[in-house]
């Protein structure tokens, strides 16, 4: 816990001063420590995550100079998270209590379909070799840039785009197959 | 998942430094501004009060601004520790209690040192009526210009945040006021100026509910 704090607090100072690969790195830091903060509050899959994420990370930046270098980064972090997670309580609570009487709370929610299929895509992707998979799930999936995925895998673009265009078509083979169960 | 990447990245490009001292500047700047055009309001709609060069060499002249500079004070401190979002008011609050309970006592001092058939000039003045509400009026520019450069920061708690910056707004104001405000008898300070304050606190604590969230 100390050491987080020191790291994260060094890495703040640094970007604070200008330093931008160290604000990076801060702000992929924090990021990770909101989807956890935000996932355990309101539930890891739920629809408003991500966006608190984001503008926890923009408050983050747009107020960074509200941080005391006095005092805990962690401590201001949480506070800055916890005061959007009550903004986000407060704007939701309306729409909440109007969609208690709602009956299609109760016919929509079923999330079943939505977990199987993704557990089908998950098992579909396994009997793919493994940098095709690991491609599909980059860029079609995640939605990374193609760009960015060639770059860290020291690929060329078209050769990650031919593979992905490949391992798709198998899918879809495969898919056609098991379609006539 | 790459959405926020690409937060992050639009975030990092053109990244400028931050010195520590921001916080304190922005809010000095907007408090200042706004005192500014408060004791231009005040020069010119009511003047300096005519006696102000006899008046200098009064206690009760010395005491006014005593009041409202230490009020004043205490508010700045706290509208600069509740920017921050894990701060808090802290001492700020115990100080303008205790400026406060001085200014009271001293003006439960005069009155018993005087005789009861003074006790309504002391107390009521002769300007009593419009007293409390010029200084909320000459609190406006302070305390729109505060609450407008608290709300990008990052006050947590807002009720109490929009408070200070009331306090801070109220007690300047009356700071300003005093310049053309001739009255010197302590209980009307204590009272109507007292009065003044804590309405302005009390608007900008309502206020800063709404006003100061981001």
């Amino acid at each position: 816990m100390r050491t987080v704090e020191s790291q994260l607090r060094a890495l703040m100072l640094a970007g604070l001063a200008g330093d931008a690969a160290s604000y990076r790195a801060l702000l992929q830091a924090v990021q990770a420590r909101l989807r956890a903060y935000y996932g355990r509050r309101i539930g890891p899959d739920h629809s408003a995550l991500e966006d608190l994420v984001q503008e926890t990370l923009m408050a983050v930046h747009t107020r960074r100079a509200t941080y005391d270098s006095d005092r805990p980064f962690t401590a201001w972090l949480h506070a800055i998270a916890r005061y959007k997670l009550i903004d986000h309580f407060r704007d939701h609570r309306a729409q909440r209590s109007v969609s208690l009487d709602d009956w299609s709370d109760f016919a929509g929610v079923d999330e079943t379909n939505a977990t199987t299929a993704r557990l089908d895509v998950g098992r579909l992707l396994d009997t793919l070799p493994v940098q095709t998979r690991d491609l599909i799930r980059a860029v079609k999936i995640e939605g990374q840039p193609i760009a960015k995925v060639s770059a860290t895998l020291g690929l060329s673009e078209s050769a990650v785009k031919i593979a992905i265009h490949r391992g798709l078509k198998r899918l879809a083979a495969r898919l056609k197959r098991s379609g006539d169960l | 998942m790459s959405a926020t990447d690409d937060l992050i990245e639009r975030l990092v490009v053109g990244l400028t430094p931050v010195p520590q001292s921001t916080v304190r500047n922005r809010l000095g700047l907007g408090v200042g501004i706004g005192l500014a055009v408060s004791a231009t309001a005040m020069v010119v709609t009511m003047g300096l009060r005519p006696d102000l060069t006899s008046a200098i060499t009064t206690t009760s002249f010395w005491i006014k601004f005593a009041f409202t500079g230490l009020l004043a004070s205490a508010g700045a401190v706290a509208v600069e520790r509740l920017a921050h979002p894990d701060g808090s008011a802290g001492s700020a609050g115990i100080v303008s209690g205790a400026v406060s309970l001085a200014m009271i006592s001293l003006a439960v001092g005069q009155l018993l040192a005087s005789a009861p058939a003074d006790y309504r000039g002391l107390i009521m003045g002769s300007t009593s009526s419009s007293c409390p509400w010029l200084i909320m009026l000459l609190a406006v520019p302070v305390l729109t210009l505060g609450l407008w450069t608290m709300r990008a920061m990052a006050p947590t708690r807002l009720t109490r945040a929009g408070g200070a910056v009331g306090l801070l707004a109220g007690a300047a104001s009356a700071f300003v006021y005093a310049f053309s405000c001739d009255e010197s008898a302590l209980p009307f300070v204590a009272l109507w100026y007292g009065l003044g304050i804590a309405a302005t606190t009390f608007v900008g604590a309502v206020l800063g509910r709404s006003a100061l969230r981001w």
